[in-house]
């Protein structure tokens, strides 16, 4: 078996990806031994692109997002390669890396209260954005500052410019990191679950200036999020990781319809349907644990906790590649992939 | 019922931050062993009545009652007689752990605080179990946070909050940084203990399918104030007010066909603030159905089914407007 078909690598590549990541892994050094969080991960995002990425919460999405801007602290070990049109960035010094942050790929991290500065005013941080990356005159950023904020849908952003992060609430700090992330229009933005901390309506809001983004700067966005609804709404690919690896890779409807990886089905089905648990019914669970990544290189990461599992799931390590050769676009790495509803057309071609 | 009855009282509570009118004149009343769950837009004020319960900061006006005593001009210090059986999960749990200390500390600490003497193997025992229940390997507590992933994090700050088996438990946005599985699970532990244990809970989220599973009662907070209160039956059949409407109707479905066609409420954009309300109602400049009325005159808390709405367009008799026949102005009933 080639690398390529190991890692799911796509055969045929119709546009030259914007961001390339060829077998990506981390491991962090703890007091407790060594945590693989990330394993031979790949992923191409071409040019305007909106992929979605969904896992279990500790599956290595957020690892994943900040190795690809050398954000992890100094106890990881990342191997494997990231390229930004072409370049490495992997190993790249520091210097070069702070130039692509914020400028190239901007970053809207999962927990807001963390990455701002609590001593400095929001408008002040977002102005330094401005004014490193845009080179634009203090006013100007200010000026800019407050139409960012407005766009993110926060009120009296005129006057909210001149608060300190602890003033605000979890949701406006929220909007406040997007803010930031598009201010200088960058190339790839990664969103760290962008909306967690925002009820629907703000969401709805959020979502189309992520899309407004692309259709007018032609951004390529990396979407986390375990919030399937806004997968639904907003991806037109979907990454879904367990334990490390990628699993399953396909555009958004064949996947929702579809799931061929026995996580993504359970992933499907564990969301909660309106209307149903009216404080009645349980809700759905996948049982038992995410594994240990390190206990158990050579065999399928979710064999434990599988309905299907059997001794070969055991033993080795499915690869990721296409169920239905004619679908080359949906790549799952399962021995035994769900079977496919009868109804689908391409069933006829496959 | 009498007042030792409910778990938490809130009476006209007021909390302004300087000109911010977070929170304005809001009551509200969780009985023992219930769950309400207080929803609302972000920067409504959700988060800061958490934090008048808990006494992080101290309200402007009002009254906080817990098991009927009158805790709000208690000292931090007396407060924490009764803080032992009250818990609170932070909305940012990662600024709520310490980082200097090893997660099995963070977890076990509210049982130190409560002074009862615990052995050693216990009480790594009792983490142990603590941190099962919410889905996290044992050896989870030997980690500092920042080792953890942010939905792990999320689940440390549960874990502190249950260990001590409170009768109040402040949770505000317990499972957002969960995915659906994991949320899944801390819900049905959540309802579980809830039963067992029977504690009462003011369950702060935007997630309306959480909602929908875990609350008994619902209230719907919009600018500092309550606009809407009832069961979880009522509110989700027959929302009262407009907004209520709207955030119901803009809940995303996990199906990108449907949700890419889906009718939603649009709401206005002239987005108000709480540094400066709109007078009347203050959901007026971007209701749908808003008219004259509206500018000049506060809706009053109308009873309405088996709680209240506060639109001039809710009667007492059940008549309702539907925003999503805002166009034509109708009103059902
Ligand atoms: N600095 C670190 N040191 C040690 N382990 C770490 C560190 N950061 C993350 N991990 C571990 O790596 C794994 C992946 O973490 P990551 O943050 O990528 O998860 P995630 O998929 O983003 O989860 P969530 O949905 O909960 O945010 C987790 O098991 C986590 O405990
Ligand atoms: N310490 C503070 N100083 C000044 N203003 C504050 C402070 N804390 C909160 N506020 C303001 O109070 C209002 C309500 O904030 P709160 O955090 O309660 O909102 P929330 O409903 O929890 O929103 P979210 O859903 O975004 O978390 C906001 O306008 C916020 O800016
Ligand atoms: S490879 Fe086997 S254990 Fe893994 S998901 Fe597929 S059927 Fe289940
Ligand atoms: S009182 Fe008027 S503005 Fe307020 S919710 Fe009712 S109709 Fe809309
Ligand atoms: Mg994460
Ligand atoms: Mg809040």
């Amino acid at each position: 078996m080639t690398t390529a078909e190991r890692t799911g690598a796509p055969s045929t590549t119709i546009e030259t990806p914007v961001l390339q990541v060829r077998d990506l892994s981390v491991a962090f050094t703890t007091e407790s031994g060594t945590v693989s969080a990330v394993d031979r991960v790949s992923l191409d995002l071409a040019p305007g692109e909106i992929v979605g990425m969904v896992g279990e919460s500790g599956c290595g999405k957020s690892v994943t997002a900040m190795s690809i801007g050398g954000l992890l602290p100094d106890s990881a070990r990342v191997t494997g390669s990231v390229r930004l049109q072409g370049t490495e960035l992997v190993g790249t010094r520091e210097s070069v890396l702070r130039r692509v942050r914020g400028k190239d790929i901007a970053y809207i991290f999962q927990e807001p209260m963390t990455s701002l500065n609590p001593v400095l005013t929001i408008g002040r941080q977002i102005a330094e954005v401005l004014q490193v990356h845009e080179r634009m005159s203090r006013r100007a950023a200010r000026a800019r500052a407050v139409e960012l904020l407005s766009l993110v849908g926060i009120p009296s952003a005129a006057t909210r410019v001149d608060n300190y992060p602890h003033q605000l609430s979890g949701g406006m700090r929220q909007r406040v990191m997007i803010a930031m992330a598009v201010a200088c229009g960058p190339k790839v933005l990664v969103a760290d679950e962008p909306t967690t901390a925002l009820d629907v309506t703000v969401q709805a809001g959020i979502l189309q200036v992520l899309r407004d983004l692309r259709d007018r700067l032609g951004t390529t966005i990396l979407v986390i999020t375990h919030d399937l609804g806004v997968i639904a709404d907003i991806a037109d690919r979907v990454v879904v990781m367990y334990a490390g690896r990628v699993v399953e890779r396909a555009p958004v409807t064949d996947l929702f319809a579809f799931p061929y990886h026995r996580y993504t089905a359970g992933l499907l089905s564990a969301s909660p349907t309106p209307g149903v648990h009216a404080g009645t019914q349980r809700l759905q669970e996948i049982p038992g644990l995410v594994p240990v990544l390190s206990a158990q290189p050579d065999a399928c990461t979710f064999a434990d906790r599988c309905p299907a599992a059997d001794e070969r799931c055991r033993e080795a390590a499915p690869p990721l590649e296409a169920v239905r050769p004619a679908l080359t676009e949906h790549v799952a790495a399962c021995w035994h992939p769900c079977p496919t509803p009868r109804t689908r057309p391409e069933e006829t071609i496959a | 019922m009498t007042s030792q009855e409910y778990a938490l009282e809130l009476s006209d509570l007021v909390m302004h931050f300087g000109a911010v009118r977070a929170v304005d004149g809001v009551s509200l009343a969780i009985p023992r062993g219930r769950v309400t769950a207080l929803v609302g837009e972000s920067g409504s004020g959700k988060s800061t009545v958490g934090r008048c319960v808990v006494r992080l900061v101290e309200p402007t006006a009002g009254t906080v009652r817990i098991a009927g005593a009158d805790v709000t001009h208690l000292s931090r210090r007396q407060l924490r007689r009764h803080r032992s059986d009250v818990s609170i999960v932070f909305q940012d749990p990662a600024g709520s752990l310490d980082p200097r200390m090893l997660v099995g500390d963070i977890v076990a600490e509210p049982l130190r605080l409560s002074g009862r003497r615990i052995s050693r193997r216990d009480r790594d025992a009792r983490v142990a179990t603590e941190l099962g229940r919410v889905g996290l390997r044992a050896e989870v507590a030997r980690r500092y946070p920042h080792e953890l992933s942010g939905g792990q994090r999320q689940r440390v700050s549960i874990a502190r909050a249950l260990i001590s088996e409170p009768m109040l438990l402040i949770a505000d946005e317990p499972t957002s940084a969960l995915d659906v599985s994991v949320q899944a699970s801390v819900l049905n532990l959540l309802a579980d203990l809830q039963r067992d244990i029977g504690f009462a809970c003011l369950f702060i989220t935007h997630d309306l399918s959480a909602v929908e599973y875990l609350a008994d009662d619902i209230a719907v907070m919009y600018l500092g104030q309550l606009v809407e209160k009832g069961s979880r039956e009522q509110i989700f059949a027959r929302p009262g007010h407009p907004y209520t409407q709207a955030l119901l109707s803009a809940a995303p479905v996990a199906d990108p066909e449907r949700q890419r066609q889906r009718q939603q409420v649009l709401l206005g954009d002239d987005l108000p603030t709480a540094l400066d309300p709109p007078s009347g109602c203050r959901f007026r400049t971007r209701c749908p159905l808003a008219f004259d009325r509206c500018a000049t005159e506060v809706p009053a808390q109308v009873e309405y089914g088996d709680g209240m709405a506060a639109c001039h367009l809710v009667q007492p008799d059940g008549t309702r407007p539907d925003v999503r026949a805002a166009d034509t102005n109708e009103v059902v009933s």
